[in-house]
């Protein structure tokens, strides 16, 4: 590991990382803040949603299932179950960070995909901390003013697909997961995580097919004892 | 006042889910394997995460636009543009294939 002093935070390459991916799913939030409100919730059950629940995924499959017409207690399984993803990601960030007291209630609260995605990618201690928080709290606040926002305004950028945000999200990922695919080995484990979750997703609830992905990969780790990656 | 009992069950639930990582005892971290494993952990959710978002729909898989914004950010990479260039080039594949199919 480098003993150079780290940079300073305003030229963060995990900071910068962290407001770009939270700049790219932000008019998610808006077609969130639109979609509930349509759903049938209250403004202020949307901003609950949004400023509480905080998971995107969770947050469209909760109002996804009471819009189709679903019980509350359909929608309350579904929301946690896509959430299981966060359980892993909060192991690995106890490992990499590992918060104390009330900062640990913080990172609880905004360990999502994406702050998770940001630290995990960092090489260094001082730069995976930048990348969870500046992902983790920039995410939550373009996320909860862009579902305000998408709640007034109803409708009108309720298909962020127009402006290729989706493809955004991809290339985000992907972007992230590139540095890591330095061997063969990791190559090999990628294409079959990515596999098993392509493969799977028709068979299983959105966003469980991570999960699959997950156990996947702790059965390779395992198995390749010794082997560095 | 009932949508209000599971917004908030669903909110308390979902935090539930994220607290209980963190409540790991620290010495099951120190444990070699956990480093292997985690290692092995990230590249395979990062991936997951990839696919999940380049194939999905409705319980279903697809392939869209999304696929050529995956495509263009490799090229963009493979070229060792910045991140934030990547993500741009990705959203401009997407929208760019949307308008012209």
């Amino acid at each position: 590991m480098s003993t150079s002093p780290p940079v300073p935070l305003r030229r963060s390459p995990a900071l910068r990382t962290g407001l770009s991916i939270a700049a790219a799913i932000s008019l998610y939030g808006v077609s969130f803040g639109a979609l509930s409100t349509a759903a049938g919730m209250t403004l202020w059950q949307t901003v609950a949603l949004s400023a509480l629940l905080f998971s995107g995924a969770s947050q469209f499959a909760f109002i996804g299932i009471l819009a189709s017409g679903g019980t509350g207690a359909a929608a309350l399984g579904a929301a946690t179950l896509l959430s299981g993803r966060n359980t892993i990601y909060a192991v690995q960030m106890k490992a990499l960070l590992n918060p104390r007291g009330f900062k640990r209630l913080a990172a609880a609260q905004v360990t999502i995909d994406e702050s998770a995605a940001v630290a995990m990618s960092a090489p260094d201690p001082v730069e995976q901390r930048r990348g969870f928080w500046g992902a983790g709290i920039a995410c939550y606040l373009f996320w909860n003013l862009a579902t305000v926002l998408g709640a007034l305004l109803g409708d009108v950028i309720a298909e962020p697909e127009a402006l290729g945000l989706d493809g955004a999200v991809v290339a985000a990922f992907l972007g992230l997961l590139w540095p890591r695919l330095k061997s063969l080995d990791a190559w090999a484990l990628a294409v079959l995580a990515a596999l098993v979750t392509t493969v799977t997703m028709p068979l299983l609830a959105p966003g469980v097919p991570v999960l699959a992905a997950a156990v996947v990969a702790v059965v390779w780790g395992l198995a390749s004892k010794g082997v560095r990656a | 006042m009932s949508l209000w009992f599971w917004v908030l069950a669903a909110c308390a639930a979902v935090y539930a889910t994220k607290l209980l990582g963190y409540l790991v005892p620290q010495s099951w971290l120190k444990h070699p394997a956990v480093g292997r494993v985690s290692a092995m952990l990230t590249i395979g959710l990062l991936a997951a995460l990839v696919a999940m978002n380049t194939f999905s729909a409705e319980q279903s898989v697809t392939i869209d636009a999304r696929l050529g914004a995956l495509l263009a950010a490799a090229v963009a990479l493979l070229l060792r543009a910045p991140f934030i260039l990547v993500v741009l080039v990705g959203a401009a594949a997407a929208a760019g294939i949307r308008a012209l199919g």
